[in-house]
């Protein structure tokens, strides 16, 4: 009988919902307590528990609009961070490969994008526009497919079955070269995405709801639409066709999925093309919104707490994880920022990510570890 | 980008009874330590060969020659008259060559239709612009392939389990999804590395009646390796016994249970 019950609850009540559930509890309770002392005057106005725990919250309830405006941009730079996760978590599945080069990837591609822009207009006297914007994106693609299946030839081939801090290594060892290679063939100096040739929309909108004023870059909303795609794409990609089929057996078990006929080879130049063109589509993202230099490598730390919330072979998580730590970097910086002098967007995700660990080390997607003795 | 299969794939016309593989002088060795030395042996199309010995006899290790995993130093496996150089497990499945593990190797976080699915990997060739369409081609050929994973999902008895992640069936029951995906590569030799290992009685003997069906119905050669002589005296038709990487015996299940050989190897030897 309790078997038929628990079957029969199980898809209302699924563990991560009961822990969603339990989350939501203590949140309510904390909010309540908060309340509660606010409004006993144990906390009086100006103390440092008010101005942690009530000041930012009364700020988002009497400017509601400047709320909407965060919570915003913290979701745009949450679905960017979730796509350089995915290019993370695309490699170390099929591979087991923490690819610490993911983030050079993503400059490289944009570099790759807007420097045979500049080629062909400048130097070969190609029209400037839309067209060859289009012909120096394949060019790009182009080149992601090539170093997917040099990285495959020279790097993963060879190293088959190593250590995995030689396999990170190894992939130190690619961040480097592609620096200099980079540098050698586009130059050190930063330079300007081409959005508007690639006909990205350009421009803002200010809406005027909630007694104030939101403004909404254009570009950001076609990142968060074209990210979300793509993200989309890619788990259908993964659930349904047969090579997302074999991308998946890898991910489970090298030597099953040989002994099926599925070549880890040909696997592995499909993932890693696959995350060359997740970084491309990052890299013209975040170089629409600053410019493409080689500092933009940096943000491929901001994908490790990403990664360590959603776990570092989840999909979902990386993509929840983005969100979280996009909004809670905002949010944090908007609202508690003051009280540090502010700037604490820069270290703020890694500390959320380090108390994330010490409840669940597994990260909130990721499969639980559990070591059999 | 397509999962190519290799034109190798072609089925080459071996009538029941002629040699589908012959090994021939294999030696084997990791660095100092020799895994098989000069084993040959051959197996018949249609037949049921086992492999016996005692732990560390190199049985294992002859399986992963012979689909691809490792590559002898010495000797030559020919399989369906050709002579194999160095041949990769890619490779070796595309020429008709499935395989179960020892220890289960299955993708655990798949159902066990998307695991039996893969096991069609290789048949499957529609290309990836049609596959991200889900339409058309790509849709027929899915449909067309769901039919036989369903024929080897009833064939099996495994109705049940269609889509629970493998990870969470009792490992009777993963050894028989592991067997599925094997059948669903439709293989003209199947390698089986211990199938019955950790089974209670029941299934056992279910796994049994498996094997002689998919024997008898579909043909298919079959080559196992089990510790269970009772299983290998009543499955196979032909045994070959190996010993610290040494052939000792080879013939019918009773010519290898009569041979001093085999007894020493098995019950030890007084010195």
């Amino acid at each position: 009988m309790s078997a038929v019950t628990s079957s029969a609850l199980r898809p209302l009540l699924s563990p991560a919902l009961m822990a969603t559930l339990k989350g939501l509890g203590i949140l309510a309770a904390i909010a309540l307590a908060i309340v509660l002392l606010v409004h006993s005057g144990a906390m009086p106005k100006g103390s440092i528990g008010h101005k942690v725990l009530a000041a930012p919250f009364i700020d988002m309830w009497d400017l509601p609009d400047l709320l909407v405006q965060t919570l915003w941009e913290g979701l745009v730079a949450g679905v960017l961070y979730a796509l350089i996760a995915l290019g993370f978590v695309l490699i170390f599945k099929a591979s087991g490969v923490f690819n610490f080069a993911q983030g050079i990837m993503v400059v490289f591609s944009a570099l790759t994008l807007v420097g045979s822009y500049e080629i062909m207009t400048q130097r070969m006297g190609l029209p400037p526009g839309t067209v060859v914007a289009i012909l120096a994106l394949m060019i790009a693609i182009a080149t992601m497919f090539v170093l997917a299946w040099l990285v495959e030839r020279i790097v993963l081939r060879p190293l088959v079955n190593q250590n995995e801090i030689i396999m990170l290594m190894a992939t130190v060892g690619l961040t480097y070269f592609l620096i200099g290679f980079g540098e050698y063939i586009f130059g050190g100096n930063p330079k300007v995405m081409i959005t508007a040739q690639l006909g990205l929309p350009v421009g803002q909108t200010q809406f005027n709801i909630l007694g104030g004023r939101v403004n909404i870059q254009h570009l950001d909303v076609a990142a968060a639409v074209i990210a979300s795609i793509m993200i989309a794409g890619l788990a259908f990609f993964f659930q349904y066709t047969r090579i997302g089929r074999a991308l998946r057996a890898v991910a489970d078990s090298h030597k099953a999925a040989l002994s099926v006929g599925i070549s880890l080879n040909q696997i592995w130049v499909i993932v890693w093309f696959t995350a060359g063109v997740v970084a491309l589509v990052t890299g013209i993202m975040w170089g629409a919104r600053s410019d493409v230099s080689f500092a933009l490598e940096i943000i491929a730390l901001k994908a490790l707490p990403v990664l360590i919330l959603g776990g570092f072979t989840s999909v979902p998580g990386a993509i929840v994880g983005g969100l979280i730590i996009g909004i809670g970097e905002k949010m944090g910086e908007g609202y508690w920022g003051p009280l540090f002098g502010g700037g604490i967007e820069t270290w703020l995700a890694y500390v959320i990510a380090l108390g994330f660990l010490l409840f669940r080390p597994q990260g909130l997607f990721g499969e639980k570890i559990i070591e059999r003795i | 980008m397509m999962l190519h299969v290799s034109p190798t794939a072609a089925t080459t016309g071996i009538a029941k009874g002629e040699v589908l593989l012959n090994v021939e002088n294999v030696s084997l060795r990791f660095g100092g330590v020799k895994a098989i030395s000069d084993v040959s042996f051959d197996i018949v199309k249609g037949e049921v060969r086992a492999i016996i010995g005692p732990n560390g006899a190199g049985k294992t290790s002859m399986l992963n020659c012979i689909n691809g995993f490792y590559f002898p130093q010495e000797g030559h496996i020919t399989y369906k008259g050709v002579r194999r150089q160095k041949v990769r497990p890619h490779e070796a499945a595309s020429s008709g060559i499935a395989r179960t593990f020892q220890n289960v190797a299955l993708f655990k976080g798949m159902t066990t239709l998307d695991n039996i699915m893969t096991g069609r990997t290789l048949k499957m060739n529609v290309g990836l612009f049609w596959q991200l369409l889900r339409h058309g081609p790509a849709m027929r050929e899915e449909i067309e392939h769901r039919r036989k994973v369903e024929d080897i999902i009833d064939f099996l008895e495994i109705q049940a389990i269609r889509k629970i992640p493998v990870g969470k069936l009792p490992y009777g029951l993963q050894k028989r999804v592991e067997l599925g995906r094997a059948l669903a590569m439709e293989p003209e030799l199947l390698l089986l590395d211990e199938p019955m290992a950790g089974m209670n009685l029941e299934e056992k003997e279910d796994m049994c009646r498996f094997i002689l069906d998919v024997n008898q119905t579909f043909g298919t050669t079959i080559a196992l390796i089990e510790h269970d002589m009772g299983v290998v005296m009543d499955l196979s038709d032909r045994v070959v016994v190996l010993e610290y990487g040494r052939k000792i015996a080879d013939g019918t299940p009773d010519v290898v249970k009569a041979d001093q050989k085999v007894i020493d190897a098995y019950l030890g030897v007084a010195h």
